[in-house]
């Protein structure tokens, strides 16, 4: 019975999510609302953790499953692509690697920065 | 045979979990970053397909029922956020400026290449949203005028390259706190990428997930000023 009721929790506030897509005008998708909208639920304590940890943790785990179907549709997309494939591999692989380096070594930097500020980046290193 | 399955009801998901499995298998066994189970599954898949002659849409009829738990998942990921909300909070300038830095990144070198190989402004504003996720992706690309199948193609490809990349990158630059590679993971390669980024640990998938929803949010932004430039 936990599970049930833990999916359908998971599957209102995802319904709130949709409601909130159609109510806004932002180009905003409702699984992105109804991620606010859980993590606001959570931090207010009007649902307890208990109320959706064992589902929640079960539907992230097989997260990567979900994006076999939309990947395998390229599939259909490739007369469109192919005129400008090369462009399109450059572009995607180049801008990948420089995103992820800089954004995690920017944050890196600040947070080491302010670790010695506060004389916690022993400790942190230690780790 | 092939009208049975594009007929069956279970094929695809059945077709699609079975491929992720030998994905995880051969990851196993072999132990090398290209063997992600993603990849290896998606790849397995489309072989499959082209081979039996099964369309797409046959696949699709079934193999939906997995995508349509996407948005409640993606709402479950809320629940890592929340368990690292203090972390968030102690750290939020850093993500900040992380997060910032990254999107200015991805809309610089876009812009950058795009110039380099000629490319249509229609192609330009196609490939703006690529590190973002799908959803909102498709949104921006579809505002600015740009080819929408093209940006989920990109979108899709961007997730998978950095779900592959993710830990060899994270090495290479010397990447080492949780909360950065959080950041870097979400940053550059959206859901897909935060897939990984659950399996290197919590607080690495809790900061994933909160830069979905904020770099994609900034790229909204980033993207309608940039549209312009090129």
């Amino acid at each position: 019975m936990k599970y049930i009721k833990q999916f359908a929790i998971i599957l209102t506030v995802s319904f709130l999510g949709e409601a909130l897509r159609a109510l806004l005008p932002l180009p905003v998708p409702a699984s992105i609302y109804g991620l606010l909208l859980m993590l606001l639920a959570l931090c207010t304590g009007i649902l307890p953790l208990e109320a959706v940890r064992e589902t929640g943790r079960f539907l992230i785990e097989i997260m990567p499953l979900m994006f076999i179907p939309a990947a395998v549709g390229l599939l259909e997309s490739w007369d469109r692509i192919s005129p400008i494939v090369v462009e399109l591999i450059v572009v995607t692989a180049v801008s990948t690697v420089l995103v992820m380096a800089l954004s995690g070594r920017v944050t890196q930097w600040v947070i080491r920065k302010e670790n010695k500020k506060t004389g916690r980046g022993k400790e942190e290193k230690a780790q | 045979m092939r009208e049975f399955l594009c007929e069956s009801v279970f094929f695809g998901v059945a077709l699609s979990i079975l491929a992720y499995e030998a994905g995880i298998f051969l990851k196993k066994k072999l132990r090398l970053a290209i063997f992600n189970p993603l990849l290896v599954a998606v790849a397995a898949v489309m072989v499959f397909l082209l081979l039996t002659g099964v369309d797409y849409e046959s696949y699709e009829a079934g193999a939906e029922k997995l995508s349509y738990l996407l948005t409640p998942a993606t709402v479950c990921l809320a629940i890592p956020l929340y368990e690292q909300i203090g972390l968030l909070k102690h750290h939020a300038k850093a993500i900040m400026a992380g997060l910032i830095s990254g999107v200015l990144t991805s809309l610089i070198s876009i812009l950058g290449m795009a110039a380099v190989f000629g490319l249509s402004h229609e192609e330009y504003v196609t490939l703006l949203p690529k590190s973002i996720t799908t959803a909102i992706g498709m949104g921006v690309s579809q505002e600015l005028g740009g080819v929408v199948t093209i940006t989920v193609a990109v979108i899709i490809v961007t997730g998978i390259l950095g779900n592959v990349i993710a830990e060899p990158v994270c090495r290479l630059f010397k990447i080492q706190e949780p909360v950065a590679k959080g950041v870097a993971i979400g940053s550059a390669a959206h859901a897909i990428g935060t897939a990984k980024a659950m399996e290197m640990g919590e607080i690495e998938g809790a900061m994933s997930s909160l830069s979905i929803a904020v770099a994609g949010l900034l790229t909204v932004l980033g993207a309608s000023v940039f549209a312009n430039f090129l």
